[in-house]
Formats: C-alpha cells, sequence, structure tokens
C-alpha cells in the first residue's frame, strides 16, 4: 500500500485527511474518536475570545437532498466555539498529548486589531498545537461582526492580520479563504505577503437553500426569521476545486501551499484536489452526513489508486495543473465528435431531445422508421452535452478526428495548432 | 345472478358433495391471503422508485399504453412532490387510472417497455408509482375535471363496465348529458365482479366509479339489460347517440362430455360470487379443483381457489406456455400459490354420475392421456357475446367498429371486449370509450 504519510508545512500526519474545523472538531469527545477512527489530523473548531458567542438553539443546518435524501449540498448558520476559551485549550494540549503523531491545527478568528492576536495566539501555541488556521472564511454571522469573511473579502486586512499572526506565532500560519470574492487569486496573494505559510480554502458559500412551501418563509428559520448560511458539500467541489487550480496555477501564488477543502466526499474527490495543486485536504460534510468511518474509503481508495499509478503521494500533487489554462489558450483546430454505441444503448432518447431542444440538433430519433439514435456529424459540434446526461455509463464517448475534413465545418483536420490568441476572427489576435 | 354454488339451493349443485365445503381455513388466513397483492408505495418509496425514471423522449412506456398516458409526465410530478397534477396526467388520459394500476398486466404493457430493462432488467415500477399517484384522489373525492357547458345533448351507454363508465365520464366533462343503463345490479362490470379480489381490495371498483359519477350529468340505470329491459331500437330514437359497451356475457362452452354434472362452473360466476362475498371464508371450496383455461380469468379463479384453502389445484391449458393469456408474472403467481399447471393437454371428458369426479384429457404427443381427479371443475375458456341487436354489423360475435369506435349504424358507438379486436383488458375498454365518446362529441357538436 501506497505511504500516505503527508508532510504539510512540517506538520506531520499519518494521511492527509484533516478535519476541517467546524462542528465534528469542536471538543475533545468528537477528536478521540475521530483520530480512533484514524483520521490524520483535526482543524480544532474556530476559537475567539472570551465570553464565548452564544449559538441558535434551532436549527443550524439544512440540506438540498435526492430523491432518496442523499445529501447533495449543505448549509450551517453555525458559529465559531461557543465553550469557553480555557476548556478548549485545556483539550486540545490533552488531545495532543495522547495523540502525537496527529496534526492538531488550531483555527482562530480575532478582531482586527494587533493586541489581540498578540494576546491570544501565544496563549493557544503553548498548548502544543502545530500550527493555526486564521478563519477568513466564515460568512455568516462573524462576518457581520467585522470577522470572518469581512476580513477574507478585503486582501488589505487578510494581509494585515497576516502579519499579526506571524508576528505572535512561532508555528505555521495557514490563512482560510472565502469563496465569496470574484477571484480568489487576490485574497491568496495577500495572505502569501502577509507572510502566511499556506492558505486553505474553500470556506463555505453564502446561501439561502429554499422557501418554506407553506409557510413561504425562507427555510429553516429560528422562530420565523432566518439568514443565509455556508454552503458545502458535494455541490460545492467544482467551485472549490477551480479556486485551488486558480491559486496552484497563477504564477504570483503557485508555491503557496494548500489545503484543500470542499465538498470531498470519497477518495476520487481528493484525487481532484490533490492533483489540481493541494498538498493535503479537508473534510467536513462528509463526516456529518456519514460520520468518520468515513475516513476508511478515503485512506484505501487513495493507497489503491496510487498503488495501480505507481506514485507517491508528492508525485500526485499538482499533476493536473499544468492541464488547466485560459480559454483563449485551447486549440481551436481540434474537432471531436460524439459517438453512440448501439449495443449499450438503451434507447431512452435523452441524447437526442436535448440536442435537439438545446443544442445541435446533431442526434436522430427515428432512422428508417425505427427508434434509433445516432450522432450527425455534419451538425455535432462535440459539446459534450449527449455524453453528460446519457443515463449509461460509456454509452456515447467523444471521439478525436485525426484525418479528412470535419463534415459539420468542410475545414481540413489539422495537428497544427490554433488557438484564439492568433484566430483569423480575433480583433485583437497577435500576429507574427 | 344464482349462486353458482347454489349455496342455499335445493337440489344443490355442489352441497352434496362432501368435499365442497366452506370453512377449509380460518377467516384470519383467508383475510391474509386476499390481502392487497401489491402493497401500496409509501412515499419515500415512491420517490426513490420515480427517480429511476430515466424521462425518455417520446417514452416507450406512453406508447405501449393502451391508453397513452404521459407516464414521464406523471412520475416527473411524483418526484416533485404534485401529486394532484400527477393524478390529474393520469385520468385525463384514463379515468380508471386507478384500477388499471392494480389490474393491468403491466409486465407485457408500459413495464415491458420501459427502458430500464435493456440497462438494469428491472423496469420501474410504473403500475405502483400510478397507484401511489392516484390514491389520495380517490381518497379526498376532490374533483380534478370540470365540464363543458352543456349543448342539451343526450348519450346512451349501454353497459357499466370500464368501457361504459370511460365513455359516460368522457362525454360528462365534454357537456353531455348521460344515461348509463347497466345490467347488474352494481355498476363497474368485471372490476367489480370479475377480477381477483387481492388485486382490488377495500371496494376499490366502487370508490373509483363514485369518483366517476362525481363529475355530474351521467344517471346510472342498474338492472338494466339491453334485449330484455331496453331495445336499441328504442335509445336510438330516445337518444342522440348511443355507446354499446356490453362486454361478452356468456362463458364459452367446452362442448365435452360430462359438462352439465354437478360440480362443473364457469368460472367467472365463481369469482363474481366471491368478489360479491362479505366474508370470503364463508366460501364453499372444493377439495380436488381442476381449471380449464390458460387466461387471466382461468388464473384468477385458481390462485382464489388455493387462498380459498382447495387443497390440490390443478390448471390445464391446452397449449404451451408462451401462448397462454396471463402473463408471465400472473403464470408465476399461480405457481407460487401453489396451483400446478399442465400445457398442451385438452379436455376430452368429464366423468362422475351425478357429480363430477375427474376430467379425461389428451395430450399432445402422447398417447398416454390424462386424468385428474376434481370435485370441482372451472370453465375459463373465453367468454362470448350476447346475440345482439341484429342491425349492428357483426364479425365473429362482436361488433365490428371503426378507428374511432364507431359501428355500421348511424348513431351507434361500440367499446370493450364486445368489439372485434377488444383485448379482454380493462386499459383498453378505457381507451375505446375515450374514443367513442370524442367522437360521439365531435358527431353532436357537427350535427
Amino acid at each position: 500500500m501506497a505511504d500516505l504519510k503527508t508532510e504539510f508545512l512540517g506538520i506531520s500526519s499519518p494521511n492527509p485527511f484533516w478535519l476541517a474545523s467546524a462542528p465534528p472538531t469542536d471538543k475533545a469527545y468528537n477528536v478521540n474518536r475521530a483520530f480512533e477512527a484514524g483520521w490524520g489530523g483535526v482543524v480544532w473548531k474556530t476559537l475567539g475570545e472570551d465570553p464565548p458567542i452564544v449559538n441558535v438553539s434551532g436549527p443550524r443546518y439544512s440540506t438540498i437532498h435526492s430523491n432518496d435524501r442523499r445529501v447533495i449540498g449543505f448549509n450551517n448558520i453555525e458559529l465559531i466555539t461557543d465553550r469557553p476559551l480555557q476548556i478548549n485549550l485545556d483539550e486540545i494540549r490533552q488531545i495532543k498529548k495522547d495523540w502525537p503523531d496527529r496534526a492538531v491545527v488550531a483555527s482562530v478568528m480575532l478582531p482586527m486589531n494587533e493586541e489581540s492576536w498578540a494576546k491570544y495566539l501565544p496563549m493557544i501555541e503553548d498548548t502544543g498545537v502545530d500550527g493555526f488556521e486564521l478563519n477568513f472564511g466564515c460568512p455568516h454571522g462573524m462576518s457581520e461582526r467585522g470577522m470572518g469573511a469581512a476580513v477574507g473579502q478585503v486582501p488589505e486586512y487578510i494581509q494585515m492580520a497576516t502579519e499579526w499572526a506571524k508576528a505572535a506565532a512561532s508555528i505555521p500560519v495557514i490563512v482560510k479563504l472565502t469563496p465569496n470574492v470574484a477571484s480568489v487569486v487576490p485574497p491568496a496573494k495577500a495572505a502569501q505577503d502577509g507572510g502566511a505559510d499556506a492558505v486553505s480554502l474553500i470556506n463555505t458559500i453564502n446561501s439561502i437553500m429554499r422557501v418554506n412551501y407553506d409557510t413561504l418563509t425562507m427555510y429553516p428559520t429560528t422562530d420565523g426569521m432566518g439568514t443565509h448560511g455556508g454552503y458545502c458539500g458535494e455541490a460545492v467541489k467544482p467551485i472549490a476545486l477551480n479556486m485551488v487550480a486558480e491559486i496552484a496555477r497563477t504564477h504570483e501564488t503557485r508555491s503557496l501551499p494548500i489545503s484543500g477543502i470542499g465538498g470531498i466526499t470519497d477518495w476520487r474527490d481528493a484525487v481532484d484536489f490533490l492533483a489540481l495543486g493541494a498538498s493535503n485536504v479537508q473534510v467536513c460534510t462528509a463526516a456529518m452526513v456519514y460520520g468518520f468511518r468515513i475516513i476508511d474509503d478515503l485512506v484505501d481508495g487513495l493507497s489503491t489508486f496510487l498503488d495501480d499509478k505507481q506514485m507517491t503521494l508528492g508525485e500526485l500533487v499538482g499533476k493536473a495543473v499544468p492541464s488547466v489554462t485560459d480559454w483563449q489558450y485551447l486549440n481551436l483546430n481540434y474537432v471531436e465528435k460524439a459517438v453512440i454505441d448501439q449495443d449499450l444503448c438503451i434507447k431512452c432518447g435523452r441524447c437526442h431531445v436535448v440536442c435537439e431542444d438545446t443544442s445541435h440538433q446533431a442526434i436522430t430519433n427515428m432512422v428508417d422508421g425505427e427508434r434509433h439514435f445516432q450522432v450527425i456529424d455534419e451538425e455535432c459540434v462535440g459539446c459534450n452535452l449527449c455524453v453528460s446526461i446519457c443515463p449509461v455509463d460509456s454509452c456515447i464517448s467523444m471521439q478525436r478526428l485525426t484525418s479528412g475534413n470535419d463534415p459539420r465545418t468542410g475545414n481540413a483536420i489539422t495537428d497544427e495548432k490554433l488557438t484564439w490568441t492568433g484566430h483569423p476572427n480575433n480583433p485583437m489576435r497577435k500576429t507574427d | 345472478m344464482p349462486s353458482p354454488l347454489q349455496l342455499n339451493g335445493n337440489g344443490d349443485a355442489m352441497a352434496n358433495n362432501e368435499q365442497i365445503k366452506s370453512g377449509r381455513l380460518s377467516k384470519a388466513e383467508v383475510d391474509e391471503n386476499f390481502a392487497d397483492l401489491h402493497p401500496p408505495l409509501t412515499r419515500s418509496e415512491a420517490l426513490i422508485e420515480a427517480d429511476r425514471c430515466y424521462f425518455c423522449y417520446d417514452a416507450p412506456c406512453t406508447t405501449a399504453c393502451p391508453t397513452g398516458i404521459d407516464i414521464p409526465g406523471f412520475i416527473q410530478r411524483i418526484r416533485s412532490d404534485n401529486l394532484r397534477g400527477s393524478a390529474h396526467i393520469i385520468l385525463r388520459e384514463n379515468i380508471m387510472g386507478g384500477m388499471c394500476a392494480r389490474v393491468c398486466p403491466t409486465e407485457i404493457l408500459c413495464e415491458e417497455a420501459c427502458v430500464r430493462n435493456t440497462h438494469e432488467e428491472k423496469p420501474v415500477e410504473i403500475g405502483l408509482l400510478q397507484r401511489h399517484a392516484t390514491d389520495p384522489v380517490f381518497e379526498s373525492g376532490e374533483q380534478l375535471f370540470e365540464r363543458a357547458s352543456a349543448i342539451g345533448s343526450k348519450v346512451a351507454v349501454v353497459g357499466g363496465g370500464p368501457a361504459g363508465l370511460s365513455c359516460a365520464h368522457r362525454l360528462a366533462v365534454l357537456g353531455h348529458d348521460v344515461v348509463v343503463f347497466n345490467r347488474d345490479g352494481k355498476p363497474g362490470g368485471l372490476n367489480e365482479y370479475g377480477i381477483a379480489a387481492y388485486k382490488a381490495i377495500d371496494d376499490f371498483a366502487q370508490t373509483e366509479i363514485d369518483y366517476i359519477l362525481s363529475i355530474g350529468g351521467i344517471e346510472l340505470r342498474n338492472n338494466s339489460t339491453l334485449g330484455a329491459d331496453i331495445e336499441l331500437d328504442e335509445l336510438c330514437e330516445d337518444y342522440d347517440a348511443v355507446f354499446l359497451g356490453v362486454g361478452l356475457a356468456h362463458s364459452n362452452d367446452l362442448g365435452i362430455e360430462g359438462e352439465n354434472l354437478d360440480g362443473v362452473i364457469n368460472a367467472i360466476e365463481y369469482i363474481a360470487e366471491l368478489r360479491q362475498a362479505d366474508d370470503k371464508s364463508t366460501l364453499p371450496v372444493g377439495r380436488d379443483i381442476v381449471v380449464i383455461g390458460g387466461g387471466m380469468t382461468a388464473i384468477d379463479v385458481a390462485v382464489q381457489s388455493k387462498r380459498l384453502g382447495a387443497e390440490q389445484v390443478h390448471m390445464v391449458y391446452r397449449r404451451g406456455p408462451e401462448q397462454m393469456g396471463a402473463s408471465v408474472f400472473e403464470q408465476a403467481l399461480a405457481q407460487t400459490s401453489g396451483v400446478t399447471i399442465h400445457h398442451w393437454a385438452s379436455p376430452e371428458r368429464i366423468t362422475g354420475d351425478d357429480h363430477v369426479t375427474g376430467v379425461e384429457f389428451a395430450v399432445d404427443n402422447s398417447d398416454e392421456g390424462m386424468r385428474l381427479d376434481a370435485d370441482v371443475v372451472f370453465k375459463a375458456i373465453g367468454q362470448k357475446k350476447d346475440a345482439g341487436p341484429g342491425s349492428v354489423e357483426i364479425e365473429a360475435g362482436r361488433f365490428v367498429v371503426d378507428i374511432d369506435r364507431k359501428t355500421s349504424m348511424d348513431g351507434v358507438w361500440a367499446g370493450g371486449d364486445c368489439v372485434v379486436g377488444g383485448d379482454n383488458l380493462t386499459v383498453s375498454a378505457v381507451q375505446d370509450g375515450k374514443i367513442a365518446a370524442i367522437s360521439i362529441d365531435r358527431y353532436l357538436r357537427d350535427s
């Protein structure tokens, strides 16, 4: 089995799977269970100043379900820890003693003044934690008080607070970023400029889940009123992957280590984050949906995958980053056509109707009076819609044209690459 | 109708035989045996099952449904928690969508066509989903249809079975006033008097009919038999149009020796009595039963006899399993219920002095033949129509109709089992009634 032992900023853990700062890491009882289950590390639920904040005693979570109530998306309005600081510190100290081989990172959220950081970080560091994660991402509640996402949305604040933290801490500092920004690169750059050792992302996304169809109020509510929460779970993974990849492929930030977060549910999700530039990953929602035992699949699946690929974990990190580029650099001379495997086709007709209604009228529904679904190469633009919506795995595939002409455009197929930067239709094209 | 078992009669056909008796099973056992064959889905089950529907384009299931229900459409509405909308989609094409959800041989109709069969050999449970969508409407009685404004027309519908009631309902919706002349004491035809009891429990047939009649504009006259109480010529004079949905009133005879012995019974009559019995454990049932036939009625009488406590039930069909009118599912149901099915055997003689003692069969490709002991023999080899009104063209004993279900006689339409091409399915009868009603409406509005 591939070795999953991970060194992240010099913090070692037996595997790259940490539990993200959230309810699963709120107290020693949960963390002990997590470590017993096999998790590599935890980011302790965000610590703040005393007196502790107060959480609502009504619904804190809400979900988007499939019809069999599989959780697709998840949202929460829980704030940072609502326990006194000293209790958390005592528990962290004991946990670190009991589990020396596991990573324990303290998430912190403090007001925007240097004194607070100078006061609290040494106290927390004294417990023996391996590092800090600065919570500049929480989008609800705390942001109304000028913390969390309110900091993370202003690069100057990120840099300022990161500098305060670095000045007060002697252990690694990770800055946790909010996705509620136009581009994640400036916040990442600000963290780097402030001296951050790494960034972690994404925190949750501003969200309202739905309305209550009986009362026509938002859902859920606390005594009739609700507020936006932070969205997470499987549904947010693509957003998170893009943000991770953006940081990993941007020249100014590409050397910044990344801890990937956002919808990781099984080992394949972890491969996505690692290949797109994260050095380790953090998980919360999947544990809150299934319990800590999901770590078994994460560890086993990733090890098996690395064995199959004959690759180390380190070699996987960032492997896919070079394949991510801007649209303008895509090869416009490259042509693919959809091909339907008639032996696998179950004749549901979905490919036909979606192509007919919403795309390029490139799939038949009838041939010689028989129900038959077949790609019309003269119309197919290779968009992948039919592949995406076909209910049968591998029934429709995309195949590259390598010779002759594209039946749709009449253009000769060529190995010569042509991107938008040099395309004749581009008025801004670069000419030699 | 007189009891085929003549429970209370003098000179009993069966009661003299000591093997024919009630109480072979306790009431509790019989009640359990006659519970819902396919219990309804819970909401969770329905949502999960609905998710299995691929929402096919030009869906094969819809094409396979004789009434053309937009099946992906109604399943999508189940999925989106719009059960009333789902029920409307079903009932607008098939007002007996509730009964059809229970009795349709879906395995040879919509569910056979389901593309999931190709994918994983397990179709979407369309029948159960259809029941899930329609049950609430029949429970609440909520009216989903509105009558068009009346044009002062009056239509006679002869027959209170699925074809007649479907026709009457559509006519009422289209704004016509309808009188339904029904032969029996209760409406419903085979929905009420045929069909195995475990397929339509809790008096569902009457619940459905109450719903159908609640549209208004339909007057029901029971105990009105064509040719006895009413005549077609008179109806044609008194009404603007006539629909004949009279079904097939008579069982076919075997035409062999011993057919008139006591204990030889038309299956359809026994089933009717069984359906009307409040306490099925009081029904007399034989010990050794032979059912002759291979259709749904044969299965229904065989399985129900077994479930009433008969010890041996043999079902004998003159051809092979592929030729049976009963679907593969029904055949399996019979077998798992303990019925022994024999193929390629034709009855030659029913033996006995006064009461039947057995049946002798010729067996294909065998000189041996076969003899089965029996104290009751059920005949289930199909039904035929009354001689019927001579003024309407008949072919092979059934009314000839065109694509609009119009007969050769001006102003007269027909549908259901009594027409050429009728396939003895409730769902097809409903479609006939619907098509005829639409044609009648056009006829009345044009004239």
